[in-house]
Parts: structure tokens; C-alpha cells; sequence
């Protein structure tokens, strides 16, 4: 069957009513009887909770109650959120205060939180909490953190380390010792937060008809959320349903349930009042995820020629007060360290520790920028110390198509092997050179500097895993009003979800997509669900649509073949009906669906099972890796340090592409996301762990005039692990960004050796640098 | 709702061609009113303090920050938000046309405040360059686009709009 919706960049479902502001998110409900909260936070990094006093904040006129811990307890199981990713070696009870208890770890953390008839009057009566602390030795960052006699992040810890672990494989200290050239770099990472422009919220709505408790709420995942609220809350699957409107944006930070989360929920439960909480962005800066530092000491070696013969060194990661999904932030960044390359020898050792800052959890991109950076990094340095242009050296040791499909010794969090299943990457670094035209490069830097600019290139490579399993759900129905339905576990952000899955659908039962409805982020509609994390969702999910599409595709046709006695063969479903090939003999879709539905007391049709509808599961056997390659042109303006990007071409695997338009959208945002990382945005924080920019106008993400046009190719090696081929892109675009934007930096200035080691590139850095330059020129 | 002990204020406005009317406590600003007061809720919020765009509405025609503007300070005058560009029963304007044939929306809470600044910036000039477009929309934040493909749209809009003139 030649695809028909399969590859075409068709209308997106979700864009008109967004485009008429009539699509709903969370703080655009207004049930009956809202209420709304606002929640205390801590203002200290450190404290020991002497006392809150509540009793100006309730007398408020408006305010309905003012809630510490003690009084949700009647309503909880646990004081504390577990731990939400499983983990193996952490240490116990190292999950999240719903309300902090007695001890307060990060400014931000959820102390109490008043119900009130508006936002504005519980917001005044929070002010009017008296929350007495005594202040405590923050530890400020992670470096401090595993020093002898640093003080402890929280008191009930025996130390400040989370989890350590080694990685690696082969000989490197062997190898080390007869390589031709050895380089050493200390690289600090910074990745701040996610910042979806909409924020976290949260509406409860309990119903007194049904009994049934309703939590609508931006998130990633509602399956997994109703999974924890049931058990915080002691309920049931009927007694909770946790339902997405439209979600403004994830990038990470609503992969998690959270305390506020929680709170509200069980406040309502309560109280039985419908109560919302959103959060403005000031709170996004304080309390939600970020993925923060990595500190890494490596050095690397190479032989004559600059193949690869090892890396070894040591990591430490920031994890802040909570992890609440164990050590994946750290694990990822060690395993993505090799990436597109063969990398014979590998030892990495891995420390995540505890700082007096927020939670992390992995931002788009999950820890593989920062192991793409490092291998980046140790190519430019190796190349310098080789005499090696550092666009060749990559050519020398990227993957050659002929080991493909490509194992290397590693295992994935999961425990699964590593194994790059399809890609020429060789193919796709010359097609990007060719795309940025890389020989008349030397004409581009000659005129810049006639200009008094400096021009420089950069070339970098990454590979992502994606589609995490271990499933993801799908129904796909046929009703007997004609309507086909998917209903689904995984949670579109803004990717264009609904219109991939409806085009998957599309594709085997021969009906418009935008005729198709999807049904996502609903937990009454289908028992599981993972929900979006991972670029996952159209390998794992698109796939299970796949797979159950096929099923229903197949009843219709038997039941089609039964009703005009011809072949199942011969019959076709083409424009929501199903026909004779080649005739005018044709029933609807809805009239296959009657049937399939039965009538009371009457045997369906010989061979006919009940209902036009399948559910599948599909489960990965791995993940699929679909690598990219980036190429830059920038400018450095010698007088200011002010970089301008001037060119950007992205080469992408993608496997099968489902909607060409949609997957260049994400790589464009998720390449934007990883420019702010390499250029822009710094969460920082004051040596008492105070966070210092807590606004958009002192944390500054990347606006449209920083921003070049970004040149997109698709290259698609199907990915022979799933039905579709697909291969996820949701993060693709954030990986080898910072790698290629710092060495063009370098090479606009003429630097060798690795001169920039730190993430984010101030441009006060760099002009410290150009000042150096000149000094030690001018010596 | 609002907090007894404060003064209530009458509004009086003209939202989307349509005289409108509301009450409201003095330090309302002006998305919050139109939101949960008028329950005109395509006017987005994202930050409260003025940089990321989301609740740009045109006040008289002008872009403003509906979280900078108190509620109070729009009488009489006339606002314009998403919902106004289109009504229910028409098709999608020129516009908005283009934001979905280009993929310039991805998750569309940024997409209200840079449709509005957009229309200001193209009533201003017809035919913006792509610099241009990207100046004027340095106020917008979007973290889910890229911004390519909104100003691919805005410039597709641009030329489509003029052709209208001819
Ligand atoms: S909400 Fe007004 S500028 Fe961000
Ligand atoms: S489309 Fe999501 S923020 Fe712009």
C-alpha cells in the first residue's frame, strides 16, 4: 500500500482552535465554586522550621483555610512523595515533603498553602503567614558538597552523595600510557530550566455525583500521575481521574508530579471545593525542576593519525535538594559521552550529589548535551594537539555505515544494551558541510574581517536515544456513529501529537485525519499510559496506533468481505468507506461498525468479533538512535565579545518522518532550546544558595533577533525496531548545539587548546579572552 | 472575586467591537480582567512582568501588555485580543492562515500575544523584512518554535495581505 498520510505534512488538528484562543489550558477552567491557592515558600536555602503561625493568614476575609502538613495529614498516606523513577544504591528517604515537616532544603520549597475565593487574597494571606526558621549551612554547590566537613544539605542524610558509580569499558589507563597525543579538560556545564511559557497548574474538582475526584493538570503525564495520587491519597482508579487540557509546553519540567500538585488535590479532598493553583513564573524559577551543573575533569588520547584510543575522568553532578527520578540526569550525560564515534576505551567515574538548591530532573535533552559536549570538546582539543584540522578529525572517527548496527559496551538506564540500529553518519556530516558550504568559508571570514569581525565555523556531531519503552498504550475505535477514535496514554506538550497519531490512523483505515479524534491525557479512557518523556511518543505510541489501526483495518475488511461475499482482498477503505476494488459496491464505515456492535439477543455474522475497535501495547526492544550532525557560522565582535550566529544547518536522522513539518518544529525548538544553554541562560544563585534571577528579564532565553535561520535536513534511515521506522526528535535538536556554537567560537578567534571550557559562553568571558589574546600576542 | 476590604471599580470598554462591562479591584491588570472577569481566556499569561509577551492585546490598536496595564486604566478605550481577529464562525484569517500552514504554533500559548503584536506590526508596515519582524517580535517569547516558522508565516501573511490590497 503506498502511504497516503504516512510522510505528508498535513494540516495540524491542534492548530485552530489555538489559533482562535478558544483552546482551553488548565488556568482557563472555571468550574462552579472555584477556589484558589497560593502557596508559603521557603525564603531560606537551609532552616530548621521553629514554628507558622497561621492565625492572621485566617482571618483574612476570603480565605478559607490555611493548610501546613499536619493538616493534610488526615488525607495522605505519606509525608513524602516517593521517589519517581526507579533507582537502584540510593539512599532511603530521600523523596520530597508534600509540606516541608520540620526542615525547609531549597528556597521555594512548599511550606503551607492557603485556600482563598481568589488568587490575590490567598497570595495576601500567604504574606501574612509567620513562618519562624532558623537558618542552617546551605550547601551551595557540589563541589563544596563532597569536601570533608561540608555541611549536611539535609539533616536526616548520613552524606551529601546520592549515588556514585562508574562507567566505562576497555583498558584506558593501558591505552593512555603509548597514545601519540593526550589532552586534559576540566569542562562546567550549566543547563538551567525548562520554561514552557505556560507554567505548572493544577485544578482539582472533586464531584459529588459520581464521587469521583477529577485533577486537571499541564503535565506530562497523567497516568503516572494518577498512579502517585492514588497512593499519596489512598484512592482507587474510580475515585481518580487525571485529565490534561491543553499543555503550553513540557521541555522536562512537567515530567514529574509535584509536591503543589499534591497538596491541592488533597486540599480539595478536604474541603470539597474546587481548587486551582497556577504558577507564575517567579515560583517556575523557584521550585520547578532544572537540570543545573556538571562538573568534568577528563583527559583523552589519540593516536598519530587522531583515532580515538580513550577518555577517562570524573563527573559530578548537581542534583539539588531532590532527585526525584534517581540519578538518570547523571546517568545519560556518562553514557552519551561517545556518541556518534567508536571510542575504543571509556572510564568514567560519576558522583550526584546534594546541594540546598531546586529538585532536578532531566530538561529536554536529559543529560546527552552535556556527554555530547564533552566528547565535542575533547575532539577540538585532541585535533589541536594532533595538528589536525578539527573538521577532520571527526570525519576519522565517526561510525562507518558498515558497522552499523553498532553495540557498544554500555547499557542504557534500563539495563538494555546500547546499540545504534541504522544511520550513515559519514553521509550526513559531508551532506551538512556541503549544505553550510564549508570551502567557500574562507571567502565568508576574509570579507567579515574586512569588516573588523571574526568569523569562525563549527562542526559537531550527537546521537539520542529515543522511544523508551517499556510501552506505551493505544485504542483505536471504530464507534457506531462512524466516528474513529484514538485513545492514548501518551501526552502531547505543543509536538503536533494528535495530527501524527490521526495520520498513523489515517493511513490503515482510509479516512481524512482530521476527521480522526484522539484522545490524549485522560486516564478514564484507557487504563495505562507513559506519557510524554524520552522522545517517545511517536516511536512508542505511534507505533501501538499502528499496530491497532492494522487490527481494526482488518475486522472491517472481514466483515466488508462477509456483507458482499468477495475476498477480503478485494475489498478496499478508501474515504471512510469500505468498497469493492474497482466497483461501486461500498458500505460506510459506520455501517461496518452496527454490525461489528451486534443487536440484542442476535449472533454477529460467522467469523465477526464484537466491536471495530483494537488496543495494543507495542513495546520497544530498545531504543532507536537517530544521530545529527550541527554546522555553524558565527561572528565575534573583537570590541564587545557580542557573538552573532550567522548560519545553522542541522543534518537530522529521523527515521521515517510521519509529518516532514512537524519534525523540522522540533528540531528548530529543541536547536533554540540548546543556543540558550550555549549563550544565554544562567540560573544563578548567591552564596546562600539564594536563586539571583528569578525573572525572564535577568534569566534571558533566546528571543527571535539572536536567533539565525536554521537549515534543516532530514535524513531518514528507517529504524528496524519499530512497525513505523520512526526514530524520535523531540530532543535531537538540543544535542551537539553548544559543541559546534563554542568551536566556531574558537575558531573565530583564532584559539587552539580548548580555551572555552564553560557553558553558558558569557560574552564577558569571551572578551576576558580576547584581552588575553591580545596580551599574550602582543609579549 | 475579589477582597472585600477593596474598592470596586466599574469598567467600561469596548472589547472585539462589543461594549463590555465589568468590576474589579484597583490593581487588576488588564489580562487578568479580560480572562476571568470577561472570561476571554486567549489572552495568555506567562510571566507577570512584562517580557514574555503572551498577553499582548492592542489597546486603541496599539500592542500592550495586558500584565502591565491595570484593568482600570482601559476604560473607555477599545481592546482587541485573539478572539476578536476571527469570529467563530468564520474562516481563520489571512494571519492565522499562514501561523498553520507554516507550523508557527507548536503548543499556542505564546501564539495569542505574537498574533496581536503581529497584527500591529504589519497594519505599521506591509512589508516588513525578515530583520525587521524579528526586532519587532524580540518581546515574544516562544519556547517551543524556534521562531523560524512564525516569522516564515509572518511574512507569507505580509505578502498575502498585499496582495489583498492590489
Ligand atoms: S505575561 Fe505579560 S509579558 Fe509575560
Ligand atoms: S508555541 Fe509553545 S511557546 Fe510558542
Amino acid at each position: 500500500m503506498d502511504p497516503r498520510f504516512i510522510g505528508q505534512s498535513v494540516r495540524r488538528q491542534e492548530d485552530d482552535s489555538l489559533l482562535r484562543g478558544t483552546g482551553k489550558f488548565v488556568d482557563d477552567l472555571d468550574p462552579h465554586g472555584l477556589t484558589h491557592a497560593a502557596f508559603l515558600r521557603s525564603p531560606v536555602a537551609h532552616g530548621r522550621i521553629r514554628s507558622i503561625d497561621t492565625s492572621f493568614a485566617a482571618q483574612v476575609p476570603g480565605v478559607i483555610a490555611v493548610l501546613t502538613l499536619a493538616d493534610l495529614r488526615p488525607v495522605l498516606t505519606s509525608d513524602r512523595l516517593p521517589v519517581q523513577f526507579k533507582s537502584d544504591g540510593l539512599p532511603p528517604n530521600i523523596g520530597p515533603y508534600i509540606l516541608a515537616k520540620e526542615e525547609v532544603v531549597y528556597v521555594g520549597e512548599t511550606v503551607a498553602l492557603v485556600i482563598a475565593e481568589s488568587r490575590a487574597i490567598a497570595e495576601d494571606a500567604v504574606a501574612l503567614i509567620d513562618l519562624d526558621i532558623e537558618e542552617l549551612d546551605p550547601v551551595t554547590g557540589c563541589q563544596q558538597a563532597v569536601q570533608p566537613g561540608a555541611p549536611k544539605a539535609a539533616l536526616d542524610r548520613s552524606n551529601n552523595i546520592y549515588a556514585q558509580f562508574d562507567m566505562g569499558y576497555g583498558d584506558v589507563d593501558q591505552t593512555f600510557a603509548d597514545a601519540a597525543h593526550r589532552v586534559s579538560l576540566a569542562l562546567v556545564q550549566h543547563r538551567g530550566g525548562a520554561h514552557p511559557i505556560e507554567g505548572r497548574g493544577v485544578l482539582a474538582h472533586p464531584d459529588p455525583m459520581s464521587g469521583q475526584m477529577t485533577v486537571w493538570s499541564s503535565t506530562q503525564q497523567a497516568h503516572e500521575a494518577r498512579g502517585f495520587l492514588i497512593e499519596l491519597l489512598g484512592l482507587d482508579e474510580t475515585l481518580l481521574r487525571v485529565r490534561t487540557p491543553e499543555v503550553g509546553g513540557g521541555f522536562g519540567a512537567k515530567y514529574l508530579l509535584y509536591p503543589e500538585e499534591v497538596s491541592v488535590t488533597a486540599a480539595s479532598l478536604l474541603l470539597g471545593r474546587p481548587i486551582k493553583w497556577i504558577e507564575d513564573r517567579r515560583e517556575h524559577f523557584l521550585a520547578a525542576i532544572q537540570e543545573r551543573d556538571q562538573f568534568w575533569d577528563v583527559e583523552a588520547a589519540c593516536d598519530a593519525s587522531g583515532k580515538l584510543v580513550g577518555i577517562r575522568g570524573t563527573m559530578i553532578h548537581d542534583g539539588g535538594a531532590y532527585v526525584p527520578q534517581g540519578v538518570n540526569l547523571a546517568y545519560n550525560a556518562a553514557t552519551a559521552v561517545p556518541g556518534p564515534y567508536d571510542l575504543p576505551n571509556y572510564k568514567l567515574s560519576v558522583q550526584a550529589v546534594a546541594t540546598n538548591k531546586v529538585p532536578t530532573i532531566p530538561v529536554r535533552g536529559a543529560g546527552y548535551p552535556e556527554g555530547t559536549f564533552v566528547m565535542e570538546r575533547v575532539l577540538d582539543a585532541l585535533a589541536d594537539a594532533a595538528g589536525l584540522d578539527r573538521i577532520e578529525i571527526r570525519r576519522r572517527n565517526l561510525i562507518p555505515v558498515s558497522a552499523m548496527p553498532f553495540s557498544t559496551p554500555l547499557k542504557s538506564r534500563s539495563g538494555s544494551g546500547i546499540t545504534y540500529d541504522s544511520g550513515d553518519f559519514h553521509a550526513m556530516y559531508e551532506q551538512a558541510l556541503k549544505e553550510i558550504d564549508l570551502d567557500g568559508f574562507a571567502d565568508r571570514k576574509a570579507k567579515a574581517a574586512q569588516a573588523g569581525l571574526l568569523r569562525g565555523i563549527g562542526v559537531a556531531c550527537g546521537i539520542k536515544g529515543t522511544g523508551r519503552g517499556p510501552y506505551e498504550s493505544a485504542t483505536v475505535r471504530i464507534g457506531k456513529s462512524g466516528k474513529v477514535t484514538v485513545f492514548t496514554g501518551a501526552m502531547p506538550m505543543g509536538q503536533g501529537l494528535k495530527t501524527a497519531l490521526s495520520q498513523i490512523t489515517a493511513e490503515s483505515l482510509g479516512v481524512d485525519p482530521g476527521d480522526i479524534t484522539v484522545v490524549c491525557g485522560d486516564t478514564n479512557t484507557i487504563s495505562l499510559g507513559l506519557g510524554g518523556f524520552a522522545s517517545r511518543q511517536t516511536v512508542v505510541a505511534g507505533s501501538s496506533v499502528s499496530v491497532a489501526a492494522k487490527a481494526v483495518r482488518d475486522q472491517a475488511l472481514h466483515i466488508a468481505a462477509g456483507l458482499f461475499e468477495a475476498d477480503v482482498g478485494d475489498i478496499e477503505l478508501v474515504d471512510g468507506m469500505a468498497r469493492v476494488k474497482g466497483t461501486e459496491i461500498q458500505t460506510s464505515l459506520k455501517e461496518l461498525a452496527k454490525i461489528a456492535g451486534g443487536s440484542p439477543g442476535y449472533s454477529l455474522p460467522t467469523g465477526v468479533t464484537p466491536g471495530l475497535e483494537a488496543t495494543e501495547y507495542f513495546m520497544p526492544t530498545g531504543l532507536t538512535y537517530g544521530m545529527g550532525v550541527h554546522a555553524v557560522e558565527l561572528e565575534v565582535d573583537a570590541e564587545t565579545g557580542a557573538v552573532t550566529l550567522q548560519r545553522y544547518v542541522v543534518v537530522n536522522d529521523c527515521g521515517r518522518a510521519i509529518n516532514p513539518k512537524i519534525v523540522v518544529g522540533q528540531i528548530h525548538g529543541g536547536v533554540v532550546h540548546a543556543i540558550g544553554n550555549a549563550l544565554f541562560e544562567f540560573m544563578g544563585y548567591d552564596e546562600q544558595a539564594q536563586p539571583t534571577t528569578t525573572t525572564l528579564a535577568d534569566y534571558l532565553m533566546p528571543t527571535a533577533p539572536e536567533i539565525p535561520r536554521i537549515d534543516v535536513h532530514l535524513a531518514e534511515y528507517p529504524s528496524p525496531l519499530n512497525p513505523l521506522g520512526v526514530k524520535g526528535v523531540g530532543e535531537a535538536g538540543c544535542l551537539p548545539t553548544a559543541g559546534a556554537i563554542v568551536s566556531a567560537i574558537e575558531n573565530a578567534l583564532g584559539a587552539k587548546n580548548n580555551m572555552i571550557q564553560r557553558i553558558p559562553v558569557m560574552p564577558q568571558d569571551l572578551f576576558q579572552f580576547i584581552q588575553q589574546g591580545k596580551q599574550s600576542s602582543a609579549a | 472575586m475579589t477582597n472585600s476590604a477593596e474598592t470596586l471599580h466599574t469598567v467600561a470598554l469596548t472589547v472585539n467591537d462589543v461594549p463590555r462591562e465589568g468590576t474589579c479591584v484597583a490593581r487588576q491588570n488588564l489580562a487578568d480582567f479580560l480572562r476571568h472577569d470577561l472570561h476571554l481566556t486567549g489572552t495568555h499569561v506567562g510571566c507577570e512582568h512584562g517580557v514574555c509577551g503572551a498577553c499582548t492585546v492592542l489597546v486603541d490598536g496599539q500592542a500592550v501588555r495586558g500584565c502591565l496595564m491595570l484593568a482600570v486604566q482601559a476604560k473607555g478605550r477599545s481592546v482587541t485580543t485573539i478572539e476578536g481577529l476571527t469570529r467563530s464562525d468564520q474562516e481563520l484569517g489571512v494571519l492565522q492562515e499562514a501561523f498553520s500552514q507554516h507550523h508557527a504554533l507548536q503548543c499556542g500559548f505564546c501564539t495569542p500575544g505574537i498574533l496581536m503584536t503581529l497584527v500591529e506590526v504589519l497594519q505599521d508596515d506591509p512589508d516588513p523584512s525578515e530583520m525587521a519582524l524579528r526586532e519587532a517580535l524580540s518581546g515574544n517569547l516562544c519556547r517551543c518554535t524556534g521562531y523560524q516558522n512564525i516569522i516564515d508565516a509572518a511574512l507569507a501573511a505580509a505578502a498575502a495581505l498585499r496582495q489583498n490590497q492590489k
